[in-house]
């Protein structure tokens, strides 16, 4: 059984909400991101949205764009961050891991080299924010075959009828997209986010993870009691980037904390 | 792969808007409901004759269509060879062949009901085009501009704040063509439910490959009308300048079928696709994701791109439209390049033997012309679409050419 799969069922039965960080690999180096990731679990974190970096990320705000051009100044490839999981797994056997990224860099490596490597390095589930189901099938085939979960997106703008596609394809679990925009952006409007999730509950068997716009503790606390997964990114990222070599590791592990501690709150 | 297609059934995109492997959607989920809007609204209103007519009355009225055909008779003689013609395409209304897309992209704006239309630019005439066609049906209109074109482009950055467009700078990247997509993108994923995105070029994500080339097609099938006036029978290729490919594929499209027209498309070699400082995809790329769809693209191993090097703006991407990857995949046009001191020197020659300024973009056609002119006979014909003209250029052209201004 998926690592995805047993964790939720493990938080569930504890009547706890998962808490799931996006870093993106590479920002500012593999070595840090290496560190950060014990330390994200350390914190309370239950899953680990990886980011492979990409030139142009057109579903990103500026924070997480900045953070692609540290990590690829770094040199940073789609190879380095799976070398990047496998050094992780050799220290954690537990932690789902979630790659998260666009396609081109998955092209250039190969789909099923990718996905191959992928099985190998002990990666969970694949979410590739510009493969929409349409344009998935060769990604999902492979996925599929090697038991790696396939993550999907859904928008505010995603009508009912196509909630209802994306559920007989996507494992793992879905991830709700909790207002038009990119990364990083705008405020969130949690009664819609509410309607949105109980509808996307009908259809969707797999838990359902709300991110783009959490900014901090009530925010998360707001939409844990709605969903089953809080994703924060952007803060994050932030909190990466205003730290330096020395400050890093407390910082994260801090945030993460007073992020884990409002979730659990009753 | 060499013509393994029957031309004679050439009808792409598919209804997924796949060109073989080419084009798609590749989009983040918040755009699919607004690209699937768009499609069924443009499928309804292409089949409506009250649309259509709407859109041929302005492109009459407002852009001054049809354009004329002129033979470059000075030019043609002073090399020997073929026939050189050109389709006046710098004569539009806005100096380039971007509006007849954008008349068409605005109208499907006002019928779906959106106010605020946003476009991306790299030379600043497709900017231009958008910022006109806002002024003209009363839209608000913001332009995303990379901060390095906007130097190198100022007079357009005007004449778009003249209009009434708001100009973003975009300063994430390379600066350039690329990144105001980017961040066009990212407005649209933004603003989706009140915006419409006037997409400059055949690529982007289906069904805008597919709308771009039909709106633009208007210059393909005039010259179908023109050439058997002008000299009773259709040229023997047509030859255009590429960088995302919109006024070649208006020119390709239509003749895509009379398998008797070669049809050759210009890369920007910048200097010298041997070097790897160039936007020429087609020539050394790979396929790859980018901007919504598949297609050949410039990049590196690792699937990052990279940076595009070329003397004008408006070729200085490092993509191409989907259908320019399938034809070339399918063998049905010629893909070449054009360095940018060949592009310069024919901008020079055709300003002094003929008056007529091409825009830079334009000026690699005509050099790949001058190229193979010499080499056909006299009774052969070169059909260039003169696709814009060069104004905008001047400080570039007198930096380059080491001339005041």
């Amino acid at each position: 059984m998926s690592r995805i799969k047993n964790k939720f069922e493990e938080l569930s039965r504890n009547n706890r909400k998962a808490l799931i960080p996006f870093i993106t690999a590479g920002d500012p180096n593999l070595e840090t991101t290496l560190i950060l990731m014990s330390a994200l679990v350390k914190s309370g974190s239950d899953i680990i949205e990886l980011g492979i970096p990409f030139s142009d990320p057109i579903a990103d705000g500026p924070t997480i764009q900045r953070a692609s051009e540290r990590a690829l100044a770094g040199k940073t490839s789609l190879s380095s961050v799976l070398d990047l999981v496998q050094k992780f797994r050799e220290k954690d056997k537990e932690t789902p891991i979630v790659l998260m990224g666009y396609a081109n860099p998955i092209e250039a490596l190969g789909v099923d080299a990718f996905v191959a490597r992928a099985a190998e390095v002990g990666v969970d589930g694949v979410l590739v924010v510009d493969y929409p189901p349409e344009e998935s099938g060769a990604l999902n085939t492979a996925l599929k075959k090697n038991q790696i979960d396939s993550i999907f997106l859904l928008a505010p703008t995603t009508l009912e009828a196509r909630i209802a596609d994306v559920a007989a394809l996507a494992t793992g679990y879905v991830y709700y997209v909790s207002l038009k925009g990119v990364t990083g952006a705008g405020h969130l409007d949690l009664e819609d986010v509410s309607k949105r999730v109980e509808q996307i509950k009908k259809h969707v068997e797999v838990p359902v993870g709300v991110g783009f716009g959490i900014r901090d503790g009530e925010t998360a606390r707001a939409v844990a009691q709605l969903s089953d997964a809080v994703v924060i990114g952007s803060r994050l990222v932030e909190e990466i980037e205003q730290s330096d070599a020395k400050t890093i590791v407390t910082n994260v592990e801090s945030f993460i904390r007073s992020i884990r501690k409002a979730i659990d709150t009753e | 792969m060499q013509m393994q297609e029957n031309l004679q059934n050439y009808n792409f995109p598919d209804h997924k808007g796949h060109f073989g492997p080419y084009g798609g959607v590749f989009v983040p989920e918040t755009l699919i409901h607004a690209l699937e809007d768009l499609r069924d609204n443009y499928e309804k209103l292409k089949n409506t004759p009250s649309f259509m007519e709407e859109f041929h009355d302005d492109l009459k009225n407002f852009v001054g269509r049809p354009s004329p055909v002129y033979y470059a008779k000075r030019l043609s003689e002073m090399l020997g060879g073929a026939q050189i013609w050109f389709k006046r395409e710098d004569l539009n209304h806005t100096g380039a062949h971007k509006v007849n897309n954008t008349v068409g992209q605005a109208l499907l704006a006002r019928h779906m009901g959106k106010k605020r239309i946003i476009a991306e630019t790299g030379a600043g005439q497709h900017g231009v085009a958008s910022a006109t066609v806002a002024a003209r049906y009363g839209m608000e209109c913001v332009v995303y501009m990379g901060s390095e074109d906007i130097k190198r482009q100022a007079s357009n950055v005007y004449r778009m704040r003249l209009l009434g467009a708001e100009v973003v700078p975009v300063e994430s990247g390379s600066k350039t063509l690329k990144d105001a997509l980017n961040e066009a993108m990212r407005d649209w994923v933004t603003n989706v439910e009140n915006t419409f995105y006037i997409i400059g070029t055949v690529a982007g994500p289906h069904p805008y490959p597919m709308i771009v080339r039909d709106f633009n097609s208007v210059v393909g099938e005039e010259l179908k009308t023109q050439m058997p006036q002008m000299i009773g029978r259709q040229p023997d290729a047509v030859i255009a300048c590429v960088g995302g490919g919109s006024n070649a594929l208006g020119v390709f499209y239509p003749y895509i079928k009379d398998e008797g027209v070669r049809l050759i498309g210009v890369e920007a070699g910048g200097s010298g696709v041997e070097t790897g400082k160039h936007a020429a995809p087609l020539a050394s790329g790979t396929p790859g994701v980018l901007h919504g769809n598949r297609t050949y693209l410039m990049q590196d191993s690792n699937g990052q791109i990279i940076e595009t090097h070329s003397i004008s703006a408006g070729l200085d991407y490092p993509g191409v439209g989907p259908e320019h990857s399938w034809l070339k995949d399918i063998g049905r046009a010629e893909y070449v390049s054009a360095n940018d001191d060949e592009a310069l020197e024919a901008f020079h020659k055709l300003t002094r033997i003929e008056g007529i300024m091409p825009a830079l973009e334009t000026a690699h056609a005509v050099a790949h012309a001058m190229k193979i002119a010499p080499e056909m006979g006299s009774d052969q014909v070169l059909l260039v679409n003169l696709s814009g003209r060069g104004d905008k250029d001047m400080s570039t052209v007198a930096t380059a050419s080491n001339m005041g201004l």
